[in-house]
């Protein structure tokens, strides 16, 4: 079935695909049965990474780039001269299958332009699921775009054969998606992440009375916005995560530096760096709400709309609180000594852990793996801990950057690269 | 100084385990098969493994570890580490003369060089079910070839068996000269010459199912169509997958045409 004609769409599809950054094959728990192909894990894969270190996980291709929507930021809108391509049903079925069993990938995350209309894109997207989930006993993971303004009874669909979800708000704020997706607005997308929240709901106290009870969706759905084509400040990016978080239930949000590809005036010009940094201190961000239990106003506020970019936003916490400091990891509370700069969670819960047998003195701390240099400046002051002397945030900050040789420092560095 | 050779397996070190306390040896270093002979002063003990006594120093473990710190041991053996024997035996000393689970007590050195052996193994596990690259063969068997650092193959069989039930696959470790083979039924370990030449365009023609090279093409394709250039970071993309993998995942191959 697979033949010369699809290596030239696939390196149309997968390429007009790749700024869709989500990459995950977690979290769903589809265990293979009748000896049939495939079973997704409770945790992901990644089988390659991009030689831009991202991680390679699924099949990532759009079913077409057709589309009749204008979008600025996208590849694919209607007006961009881009060669155009679509797959058929048989032709994704077979890549997916062909590469799944040889162990290039996990599964296959399958997106589209729209062409024509929502209902027919989606019942195109859902067939070729459908296909796999039926017709080849496949339980490898399957991520599905829901396309904004498709029936719920597609959607639905969806869910049965999907192991993920997502609707991609894409922009951060109505204003902005007006701006550059004038077909768009944020209702549109609303809708089915809210319909899709309470399938997902109802299938989860289904699955309470009744453990054979069909899943729906089991990994859940995320979305993704596009930051730096547009001027919100990380403020109201993270308050529209934390709302995704919240409200819909998302398991996660995505964030995607903008990559120009447009001469739109709308839109940073071709050229501009990609947001690189900003986009990791928004994911650090993001897993500190998630994982460490912070709330998004501690980290970021009216006061301070924007994370720093020359420091971790953890760092950047204590040293606005230096007030919570220093704290003693001999006694402290787990979530406590996951706060302090220099120990992440998996480390906290050792400290936890090994202190039962007996003080843990800083070279413990060493062969923890913590990040002692920079930890020191917040452990209690009590032996077995050197006393560090009464420093001001400003000084440790200074102290801490100029013993990380930090990957981004020339980002920094004020003075003038000269033989650039 | 006592040399104790065993022959190379997890109960022949289990059996010199129990030895080595039956006899009261101080002073120990472990020999795989054959006596060093860089240690001329050494008295030698030979270990004839003993399915018996293996059993009872594992009971022992078992009764003062969490089922992963019991596991972890296993794992640390199979990481191949330099005198990975030696750390074991201290970390089982510490545990069988502990009557509390010591396995968290991160602050003693042999706990934690064992955790970070076991670590090793476990990391490189994970890493081979991902970059395993199967190739298809005319008589429609699946097969891949690895080099792991770490001794992975008892690890990841239960992961490929799941993973793909309903096709005959081999994967063969060629640093240890073995593979594991999957006959649609059950798994079992397997010893042969393997061409390791294996990426010539002959080879691929010869054993080789024909739409082969043209899903490896299609891989390849889809691999540089996903790299965006203006987000270029070799660094990360070496720090995740380490060169010594290249030679045998196809993505990393030129096209052999």
């Amino acid at each position: 079935m697979v033949n010369e004609r699809v290596m030239e769409k696939l390196g149309i599809l997968a390429d007009a695909a790749k700024y869709d950054v989500s990459c995950s094959s977690a979290l769903s728990k589809r265990e293979n049965k009748d000896k049939g192909l495939g079973n997704a894990k409770g945790y992901g894969i990644c089988h390659a990474f991009t030689e831009d270190g991202r991680c390679v996980s699924l099949l990532k291709i759009l079913l077409t780039n057709h589309c009749i929507f204008d979008c600025a930021y996208c590849v694919s809108r209607k007006s961009n001269d881009v060669k155009r391509a679509a797959f058929t049903v048989q032709e994704v079925v077979d890549l997916t299958i062909g590469f799944y069993r040889r162990n290039y990938i996990e599964g296959l995350f399958l997106s589209s332009g729209i062409f024509d209309n929502a209902d027919y894109t989606m019942e195109r997207l859902v067939r070729i699921a459908k296909k796999l989930r039926l017709e080849e006993n496949f339980n490898g993971y399957i991520h599905l775009k829901a396309i904004p303004g498709a029936s719920d009874e597609l959607l639905k669909q969806a869910g049965i054969y999907a192991d993920r979800l997502s609707v991609n708000v894409e922009m951060p704020t109505e204003q902005s998606l007006k701006l550059l997706a004038p077909d768009k607005n944020h209702k549109d997308v609303i809708k089915p992440m809210e319909y899709l929240k309470n399938e997902i709901a109802g299938y989860k106290e289904e699955k309470k009375l009744n453990y054979k009870a069909p899943l729906f969706a089991p990994a859940g759905q995320s979305t993704q916005m596009v930051i730096g084509a547009t001027k919100e400040s990380d403020l109201e990016i993270l308050g529209m995560a934390d709302y995704f978080y919240q409200q819909m239930n998302m398991k996660r949000v995505y964030y995607s530096g903008y990559v120009p590809i447009s001469y739109d005036n709308r839109l940073p010009a071709i050229g501009t760096p990609v947001p690189i940094i900003r986009e990791n201190r928004l994911y650090q961000a993001d897993w500190l709400i998630r994982y460490y239990g912070f709330n998004v106003n501690e980290i970021v506020g009216l006061n301070q709309p924007n994370l720093d970019l020359d420091i971790d936003p953890k760092l950047g916490w204590a040293l606005h609180n230096l007030n919570q400091f220093p704290v003693d990891i001999n006694t402290a509370d787990l979530e406590l000594i996951k706060r302090i700069p220099g120990i992440g969670y998996l480390s906290a819960k050792k400290i936890v852990a090994a202190r039962q047998f007996k003080k843990l003195f800083p070279e413990d701390l060493r062969k923890l793996g913590i990040a002692y240099s920079r930890a020191k400046y917040f452990l209690a002051f009590a032996t077995p801990f050197q006393m560090q002397k009464d420093l001001t945030s400003i000084q440790i900050k200074d102290q801490i950057l100029n013993l990380q040789k930090s990957k981004y420092k020339n980002d920094f560095s004020n003075q003038l690269a000269l033989f650039n | 100084m006592t040399q104790v050779i065993y022959d190379g397996t997890y109960e022949g070190w289990l059996t010199a385990v129990f030895e080595i306390y039956e006899f009261k040896f101080q002073d120990i270093v472990f020999a795989k098969k054959e006596a060093s002979a860089v240690l001329l002063f050494a008295e030698n003990h030979f270990v004839v493994t003993d399915v018996s006594k293996a059993n009872r120093v594992l009971k022992g473990l078992k009764q003062r570890l969490s089922s992963e710190g019991f596991e972890g041991i296993y794992k640390a053996f199979l990481s191949d580490v330099n005198q990975i024997e030696e750390i074991m035996f201290r970390f089982t000393k510490y545990v069988l003369s502990s009557s509390i689970n010591v396995e968290e007590d991160f602050g003693n050195s042999d706990v934690w060089e064992l955790r970070r052996a076991t670590r090793l193994t476990r990391k490189e596990a994970h890493r081979m079910e991902a970059f395993v690259r199967f190739k298809l063969t005319k008589d429609q068997l699946y097969y891949a070839i690895i080099e792991p650092d770490c001794d992975v193959l008892p690890l990841i069989e239960s992961h490929f068996k799941k993973r793909y039930a309903d096709q005959r696959w081999l994967i063969y470790d060629v640093k240890r000269k073995y593979g594991i083979y999957y006959d649609l039924e059950n798994v079992s370990t397997i010893e042969l010459q393997f061409n390791t030449k294996s990426n010539s365009a002959n080879h691929l023609t010869e054993i080789c199912d024909e739409k082969e090279e043209f899903f490896q093409n299609l891989w390849r394709c889809y691999f540089s169509s996903v790299n965006i250039e203006s987000r270029k970071n070799m660094k990360l993309h070496i720090q995740h997958m380490p060169k010594r993998y290249w030679k045998h995942m196809i993505e990393k191959i030129p096209e052999t045409k």
